[in-house]
């Protein structure tokens, strides 16, 4: 081999934008973890906020990533959460991170068979098809409630210690590390995910599907693929909060958890990963605070912060956070290598 | 001579409209073949036959002796047979390098590796960087797609093809829409490509078809109405009252 040209050193640097770790990624995920000890009192709502986060996350996989409009995610989480409830209350899969990756399969296979739905037509049939979806299911585990409780829920769940050690105590101490470890890993495999080829031709299909076909891309597959793996993300979400309140019920399917999810993927920001995390925190403090305010109209002021932050616009915001991000590329040391 | 683009009695109708009249076309492998015809004779719909977009009513398409008729558009490429675009269509979230790196990966059949980093795998980063080079794209290799001047996104639509390692390469009116001083760019591009690469241009501009052109196949009412070499067709008089009219005489 000859040495490599100057474009070919730009190109190799270049090539790797995607895949290197911003400065703030280490400041958010020290936060994250440094809640454990700082905020010891909050974990059943921080709880909340890291299975929402994953939730989150895998919408943002299919829509950020593969441009694919959903409003019956909830679909995915509600199978995940019956499936992790009866695994334990049957006694089939005991070890709750068994249970949890059962509970994401099953979710996959829910996914793998509906995909083929979704690549149909265009956004709005697309929406259509999903809330369908998510429908249907919600009405088979009503139906079913010999198996599924019905609208009773699922009751009398008992969930044995992760990995045979740590027991989930009513403070949801453990409760809290356990999501916040199962949202760290699957948000590592995600970004991983997203730097591969495969998710760099995922942003080719969702920028331009007629040219993502001309240069040979499989497009169809590639949408299976990634709705198969974002139905396995929001199994696992949907576990996890049957996992950590032991019980499950229909309101797992609802559309008002399909719709909730949106709204928090578009206040984070869609496309970077990040954003159905940041959104969660941001949708749950909000829901926390406001509710103690206005216990009845708390809706109203979320309502009010989503019309607020379209009119604004992200762009606007942006453009006010920018000294800071300017700043932190400035800390970076590995930046300065970088030609810019 | 061997054939490496050949259609035989090619026929497409929509409803009562024939768009594609009995075409039968055979390009020699490294040829610079033009296809030309006034607006709404069907130029579009063969590409779009010919690429597997639309599927024939009836007739065949084969490529390099192999029928791909009834193949995908993505098996096509695959096998050799890359267009591009009049009006572009690119990524508007990637970068150049990104979109290069994805056209060589998908040729590679690497594109649907998930776990390994883009750009890691040995050799794929002096492929691009040859790519960039050639198309003059190297000094805007990190600039998102979306935000690049028109005839840098003209340059990397052809660029992309290209990086598909196309057998034959189907090009648009690769100048449409560029402004004078940066059309040598582009015209200076495809002066450039490999000789092995079997180029059909589908062009409006007289100039640029006879500056590059061997051939000329003139499709009128979505039928073949003249085939010949470009000095033939230029002198041919039904083409000039068909189509070619005042243009040539000047």
């Amino acid at each position: 081999m000859s040495d490599p040209t100057p474009t070919a050193k730009l190109a190799a640097a270049g090539v790797l934008a995607r895949a290197r770790w911003h400065p703030f990624e280490f400041v958010f995920w020290i936060l994250a973890f440094s809640s454990i000890w700082l905020l010891p009192n909050k974990h059943l709502i921080l709880t909340e906020v890291a299975w929402l986060a994953l939730f989150a996350l895998s919408l943002d996989l299919i829509l950020g990533y593969a441009g694919i409009l959903s409003l019956g995610h909830a679909a995915f989480f509600g199978v995940g959460s019956y499936a992790a409830a009866l695994l334990a209350k049957h006694g089939l899969v005991t070890e709750p991170v068994f249970g949890l990756i059962g509970a994401g399969l099953i979710a996959a296979v829910v996914g793998f068979a509906t995909s083929f739905l979704m690549l149909r037509g265009a956004d709005l049939t697309r929406l259509m098809v999903s809330l369908g979806v998510a429908l249907v299911l919600r009405e088979l585990a009503n139906q079913f409630g010999g198996l599924t409780g019905g609208a009773d829920g699922l009751q009398g769940v008992t969930m044995e210690p992760i990995l045979g050690r740590f027991r989930f105590d009513m403070f949801g101490h453990n409760g809290y590390v356990y999501c916040l470890i199962v949202l760290f890993v699957l948000f590592l495999m995600a970004r991983r995910l997203m730097a591969s080829p495969f998710g760099l031709s995922l942003l080719a299909i969702k920028g331009n599907p007629l040219r993502a076909r001309a240069i040979g891309i499989g497009v169809d597959a590639r949408l299976v693929a990634v709705y198969t793996i974002a139905a396995f993300y929001a199994g696992v979400a949907g576990g996890l909060l049957a996992q950590t309140t032991a019980f499950s019920s229909l309101d797992v399917f609802s559309f008002d958890r399909s719709a909730d999810l949106l709204l928090v993927l578009i206040i984070g920001g869609v496309g970077y990963l990040y954003g159905g995390l940041i959104g969660a925190v941001i949708f749950k403090v909000m829901q926390d605070y406001l509710a103690q305010l206005t216990p009845q109209y708390w809706p109203f002021w979320i309502g009010l912060v989503l019309v607020v932050l379209v009119l604004v616009g992200r762009d606007r915001v942006t453009r006010w956070t920018g000294p800071v991000r300017a700043l932190a590329a400035r800390l970076d040391w590995r930046a300065k290598r970088q030609p810019s | 001579m061997t054939i490496a683009l050949q259609t035989s009695h090619l026929v497409k109708r929509f409803g009562g409209l024939t768009a594609t009249n009995d075409v039968s076309i055979n390009i020699e492998a490294g040829a610079r073949h033009a296809l030309i015809g006034p607006n709404g004779a069907g130029k579009t719909t063969l590409i779009n036959l010919l690429t597997g977009i639309l599927q024939p009513t009836s007739g065949s398409i084969l490529l390099n002796g192999v029928d791909v008729t009834t193949v995908s558009p993505q098996k096509r490429v695959r096998l050799g047979m890359v267009r591009t675009f009049q009006i572009n269509q690119l990524f508007p979230d990637l970068t150049p390098l990104e979109t290069v790196g994805l056209a060589i990966s998908e040729r590679h059949g690497d594109g649907a590796d998930f776990w390994r980093v883009a750009g890691t795998k040995p050799g794929i980063n002096s492929e691009i960087a040859d790519i960039l080079d050639r198309f003059r794209l190297a000094d805007v290799m990190n600039t998102r797609t979306g935000i690049l001047p028109y005839g840098k996104q003209r340059l990397l639509e052809i660029a992309v093809a290209i990086a598909c390692r196309p057998k034959v390469l189907l090009l648009d009116e690769p100048a449409a829409g560029v402004p004078d001083e940066e059309r040598h760019e582009i015209l200076a591009s495809i002066a450039a490509l490999p000789k092995d690469v079997t180029v059909v241009l589908i062009e409006h501009d007289m100039d640029i078809v006879f500056a590059f052109s061997e051939k000329i196949s003139v499709l009128v009412n979505g039928g073949l109405f003249v085939e010949g070499s470009a000095a033939e067709v230029a002198r041919d008089p039904r083409v000039k009252a068909v189509y070619l009219g005042e243009s040539l005489d000047a």
